[in-house]
């Protein structure tokens, strides 16, 4: 009992029962029919949203306005990169998802590099980069029909026992995701950042370097998960990040991270996450058309918000 | 307080005069911008300067200026539309279709989604709720609808529809004389009237409004109402334009919208925005995205990277700009 209520306090049990309701009602349509798969299939997909959801999740909580838009662009360029890198050649998976990895980085230290030079706010700053970003992949990545190594694409998609060995992997870096934001003076000072930043500033946080780090951080997120992206699809692709804009936030949302900065929930990423791929699934299930999913998608997602709630900022 | 007092008294009147002037400059900065890319056009291109060259360049501006004013609005109380590319593609696909076949049911659909942008100020607002997100959602709403209304491109423009856009006036092409006429008439309601002020103090300091009586609920309904109303425009002007219609016709234009409103002078917190340089500022988007780019031999790749880099450029000078203002 004080087990049930100790958990209903906490914002992310909602964004897990959301995801199991969800999946509930995909296999009492389907009879119970593929219910592992399902979870499996919405394991290796959720992966993608978490890894940049928990950039994303450290960029907002940095506080009011701060948000990285450009995302989408980063994993189109990164996922082209690691490609090119790695030409096909097992020998250079490690040194394209480094490469990945670097221009994510770069990626993001610029955006830092622009909010700071020009003072200008975050949006609007990793909006323009986006466009620069977005071009540069065109023109970049145009034609490039280069598969990825098999090692990499098999990588990708191994399973142990049902369970993908990737979102083994990404539950681990979560972990350490959590520990670092809640238990290590980098985090503390993200938080304090986002709660007041005047105070934080006073109480001696290097403000500068935390914003720069935190964007950074969410940049070479976004470059791996390019790659990653590029390796479970067979390849890269301009628009392979597209649909990521709206993942990344909306799962920092759901998952009970605070818009208006200053808090933040790691365990509600994954949750959301795997809610809004179950959704997805659950209305293919019902084979609904294209029109009427994405109208559902964006229904649901506007409810969920609505139900959940802002909260008032805390100043 | 003396020390300030004394600060300002000891200005020489030179100083104050570099601030008038860097002032000034700043306010200007969105027709320098549009002058500059101008003067690169004719530099470039001198028989693109002419009522033919304009009318073919700045062919697509007026749907770009409405749905930029759209979104200053939104702006203008500190919210921002990340839908409103998407709305302007439902928009165009009710124009072509139900707008045509049956004018009353499709007029009744677009004065709908006017409604349904006001009822969303208004769960904005009652629920605190980020616009950014809120927004997202909705962009996956128009799009399904968009696409529900019309599975494949086509569709046709209503025939009064197409006779407005191609209208051509004697000596100054149509879409300068629309893009002024946008400009003035956003202008005149939003910050010459009392309630202009009120909306746009309700993006500048929300607490001293309420305090003073007036409803916040009230002004986020009225200008998540405007945005639409400019939404539906820039997608009627948009379809009477292309003649047909397609699901995805204006995604990009949310990007578009709001790099135009930061052009045009705006501010991202604080009610600050300007109808006049946002107009200025979606005209300096579509000409230096396409005819400059074109003259200039580069290729429709980079075209993307052209509004991201005169965004940054116009910033870096306005930092410069304001850096002088203190």
């Amino acid at each position: 009992m004080i087990l049930v209520k100790s958990l209903a306090g906490k914002p992310w049990v909602w964004s897990f029962l959301g995801a199991l309701v969800v999946w509930l009602a995909t296999i009492a349509f389907t009879g119970g029919y593929g219910a592992g798969g399902m979870v499996t299939a919405a394991l290796s997909l959720a992966v993608f949203t978490v890894i940049v959801g928990v950039g994303q999740m450290f960029v907002i909580t940095l506080g009011p306005g701060n948000v990285d838009l450009s995302l989408p662009a980063n994993i189109g360029l990164a996922s082209a990169v690691a490609m090119k890198v790695m030409a096909g050649s097992d020998s250079m998976i490690v040194v394209g998802l480094l490469a990945a990895l670097a221009c994510g980085a770069a990626i993001g230290a610029v955006n830092y590099l622009l909010i700071w030079a020009l003072r200008i706010p975050p949006i609007i700053a990793t909006l323009s980069a986006s466009f620069i970003i977005q071009s540069i992949d065109i023109s970049y990545g145009r034609g490039l029909q280069i598969k990825p190594p098999p090692g990499f694409a098999d990588f990708t998609n191994w399973q142990i026992l049902g369970i993908p060995v990737l979102a083994i992997l990404t539950v681990l870096f979560t972990i350490g995701a959590a520990i670092a934001l809640q238990r290590m003076i980098y985090g503390r000072s993200v938080l304090a950042i986002g709660q007041n930043i005047r105070a934080a500033w006073l109480a001696g946080v290097n403000v500068g370097r935390i914003r720069f780090l935190t964007y950074t951080l969410s940049g070479a997120l976004g470059g791996i998960d390019g790659a990653l992206l590029a390796g479970y699809f067979r390849g890269a692709n301009v628009d392979i990040g597209n649909e990521y804009l709206l993942a990344s936030i909306a799962v920092v949302v759901i998952g009970g991270t605070s818009v208006a900065g200053g808090k933040a929930n790691v365990p509600g990423v994954w949750g959301a996450a795997l809610f809004l791929v179950l959704l997805l699934t659950m209305l293919n299930t019902f084979g609904v058309s294209a029109g009427v999913r994405l109208l559902l998608t964006g229904l649901i997602i506007v409810g969920v918000i609505t139900a959940a709630g802002g909260e008032k900022a805390v100043r | 307080m003396t020390a300030a007092s004394l600060d300002t008294t000891a200005r020489s009147s030179a100083e104050r005069g570099a601030l008038a002037r860097a002032r000034l400059l700043r306010g200007l900065l969105p027709a320098l911008s549009l002058a500059l890319v101008l003067l690169a056009i004719a530099w470039l291109n001198p028989r693109a300067i002419s009522y033919f060259g304009f009318s073919l360049m700045l062919n697509l501006a007026i749907p770009i200026a409405l749905a930029t004013i759209a979104q200053m609005f939104v702006i203008a109380g500190n919210e921002l539309d990340l839908s409103i590319g998407t709305f302007v593609g439902f928009v165009g696909c009710v124009t072509a279709t139900w707008l045509k076949d049956a004018p009353l049911i499709g007029v009744a659909i677009l004065l709908g989604s006017i409604g349904i942008y006001a009822l969303l100020g208004a769960l904005i607002h009652l629920r605190n709720l980020p616009s950014i997100v809120v927004t997202l959602g909705m962009s996956f709403v128009w799009q399904g609808l968009a696409i529900l209304v019309l599975p494949k491109p086509g569709g046709k423009a209503p025939d009064w529809l197409l006779a407005i856009m191609s209208f051509k006036p004697p000596f100054i092409p149509f879409p300068i004389i629309a893009a002024l006429l946008i400009g003035l008439v956003v202008h005149f309601g939003l910050m010459r009237t009392s309630y202009g002020v009120i909306l746009r103090g309700s993006g500048g300091n929300p607490a001293a409004l309420k305090r003073a009586g007036w409803s916040l609920l009230k002004t986020k309904i009225v200008l998540f109402a405007l945005a639409g109303l400019f939404g539906v425009l820039s997608g009627m002007a948009l379809i009477g334009i292309t003649t047909s219609a397609d699901a995805n016709i204006g995604n990009g234009y949310t990007l578009l919208a709001i790099a135009g409103v930061i052009l045009g002078g705006g501010e991202f917190v604080g009610g600050r925005v300007s109808p006049i340089g946002a107009v200025i500022g979606a005209l300096t988007l579509a000409l230096a995205a396409s005819p400059l780019l074109t003259f200039m031999h580069i290729p429709p790749d980079w075209q993307v990277a052209a509004n991201g880099a005169i965004l940054i450029i116009v910033l870096a000078a306005r930092v410069l700009i304001s850096r002088r203002e203190r």
